[in-house]
């Protein structure tokens, strides 16, 4: 609780509802806090609602009609739903990698840079040094640095997966939202996800939602496990997947359900 | 019967209506090739026609389509474009939007004499436009805007989601989102939907009528506020109006004008096909 009061949250969300236009209650009455620089990683059974409350972060849920909202989330102690929120910019701050890798249509390099374009930076040196930063720390600089300008589409899962995470990584973002990341890997590549991961959060905050418990052990500082949209328990890696204090936690991680 | 003999049957059936299709096409074509190509020169092009337009070319009436053609692209190209782009980016499903696209669906049942009728009233008439290019290009361009504006949105629509979701979560603005991922990948629908509005637009006949066309002129139009002659209503002139017409004028005239048309729709289907060939999705 101590350190808690130090730092003061990366991103916080405070009772936060969400509803879909269908009536679906998405998210109930949702309170977390992320520090900066750790790895939190949002687990539970599908539709349970973590890939919803990562779009609310960064206001992509905007783009979903009908729906309805309550509570706050505050990003650097700002309501990202305030009035005075640039939305572009608060996008290119709290970064989001989708489950399913999407390119967008043009070269390797095109994707780099599209970012940084819409925002204005023209400088091609900064941007050449963003575009290699981005891709080295996304570990796949060494596979493509030689044909950064042949089509994106023509690359692997994988190595799709990982241009997606240096995409954002190349805004410089302090915040990044990375929903199921490996999802179709390998596990050699997988692995090499994972170990970027640590380096990662060294320079952003990083939010997660894992390919399975497994998964979720293995990299999160801290975690939250989500059921129907309610959030059951939050706690460090230790408290949350050694010594759950709820039952329905307990039995997920086991494996009783999910 | 078997199954085999009635899948067979089926073949035939379709086969045959197919056919039935196809082949008066073809029929109309063969007829006009014959009895018009021995017309056709280069003079037939480039001369105005002669004593009483029963000798010389169509060139006047050809330039004058050309310039109805352009002038309805840049009536109906930004508008059509435009609309398109804000019912399928923009306008949520609403009362007003249900209302527009009502309307856009009414515009495209209007039979072509209305339009022609309207562009007397509206553009000759009331804004004084005069029987002019002017009045005729803005008739034909409101012909061809549910044409456009129904390809378009269609090809806006079939830009993946994915796309522009990708494009807002980078930072993109919702206008820098269309100018970069939507209208690029949607452009070769567009262009199709345009040139084949405008094919149409070229071989229109009724909206001209009262708003553009000339029965003869002696020299050619100098600006937008002139009158102008224009193929399909001088071929509508020498089929009906002119006693003592020669046969082979009349079917070049015909052929010329489908060739145009003709030549638009290949146009838009070989933009088509090499453009989605290139997609890379």
């Amino acid at each position: 609780m101590k350190e808690q009061a130090m730092t003061p949250a990366k991103i916080s969300v405070k009772n936060t509802t969400f509803t879909y236009g269908d009536g679906t209650q998405a998210l109930k009455n949702i309170n977390l806090d992320i520090r900066p620089n750790e790895l939190f990683v949002l687990f539970g059974p599908s539709r349970s609602g973590k890939t919803t409350l990562m779009r609310l972060m960064n206001r992509l849920s905007d783009l979903i009609d009908d729906t309805t909202r309550e509570g706050e989330i505050l990003f650097n102690g700002q309501d990202v739903f305030g009035r005075r929120t640039d939305i572009t910019d608060l996008r290119r701050r709290v970064s989001m990698v989708f489950a399913i890798p999407t390119p967008l249509p043009g070269s390797i390099y095109d994707n780099m840079t599209y970012g940084l374009r819409m925002a204005g930076i023209r400088d091609k040196a900064v941007i050449d040094e963003r575009v290699e930063r981005g891709l080295q720390q996304a570990a796949i600089w060494d596979e493509v640095k030689d044909r950064l300008d042949s089509s994106a589409f023509a690359l692997s899962g994988g190595q799709k997966q990982r241009l997606c995470l240096a995409r954002s990584l190349a805004l410089e973002p302090e915040v990044i939202l990375l929903d199921n990341p490996t999802s179709g890997l390998d596990p050699i590549s997988t692995a090499t996800v994972e170990r970027s991961l640590y380096e990662l959060k060294q320079t952003y905050t990083i939010i997660m939602v894992p390919h399975s418990v497994q998964q979720a052990a293995r990299v999160a500082d801290r975690a939250a496990f989500m059921l129907n949209g309610e959030l059951v328990e939050v706690g460090t890696q230790q408290e949350l997947f050694l010594n759950p204090h709820d039952k329905r936690t307990e039995d997920y991680i086991t494996g009783r359900f999910g | 019967m078997t199954r085999q003999q009635s899948q067979q049957l089926a073949i035939w059936v379709i086969t045959a209506v197919s056919a039935i299709v196809v082949i008066p096409i073809l029929i109309v074509i063969l007829y006009m090739l014959y009895n018009g190509i021995s017309t056709i020169s280069w003079e037939f092009i480039s001369q105005p026609p002669r004593n009483g337009m029963t000798e010389g070319g169509i060139f006047p009436a050809l330039l004058g389509t050309i310039f109805l053609t352009l002038g309805t692209a840049v009536a109906a190209i930004p508008l059509g474009v435009g609309a398109a782009i804000y019912l399928a980016e923009y306008a949520g499903d609403n009362r007003l939007t249900r209302a527009i696209r009502l309307a856009i669906v009414n515009l495209a049942g209007i039979p072509s004499i209305v339009y022609g009728l309207f562009g007397l009233g509206m553009f000759v008439l009331f804004l004084n436009y005069g029987t002019s290019i002017l009045a005729g290009s803005l008739t034909l361009g409101l012909m061809t805007l549910p044409v456009i504006i129904s390809t378009a949105e269609e090809a806006i629509l079939s830009v993946p989601q994915e796309f522009r979701i990708v494009s807002l979560s980078l930072g993109a603005t919702r206008w820098q989102t269309i100018r970069n991922q939507v209208l690029p990948h949607a452009l070769p629908g567009i262009i199709t939907g345009v040139i084949l509005g405008l094919g149409r637009a070229a071989g229109e006949t009724a909206p001209i009528l009262f708003t553009v066309a000339a029965f003869y002129l002696p020299n050619l139009p100098k600006s937008i506020f002139d009158q102008s002659m224009a193929l399909p209503y001088h071929l509508y002139v020498i089929a009906t109006q002119v006693p003592g017409m020669p046969l082979g004028i009349q079917y070049g005239t015909a052929l010329i004008l489908l060739f145009i048309v003709l030549s638009l729709t290949l146009v838009a289907t070989l933009i088509r096909s090499t453009m989605r060939r290139r997609r890379e999705w």
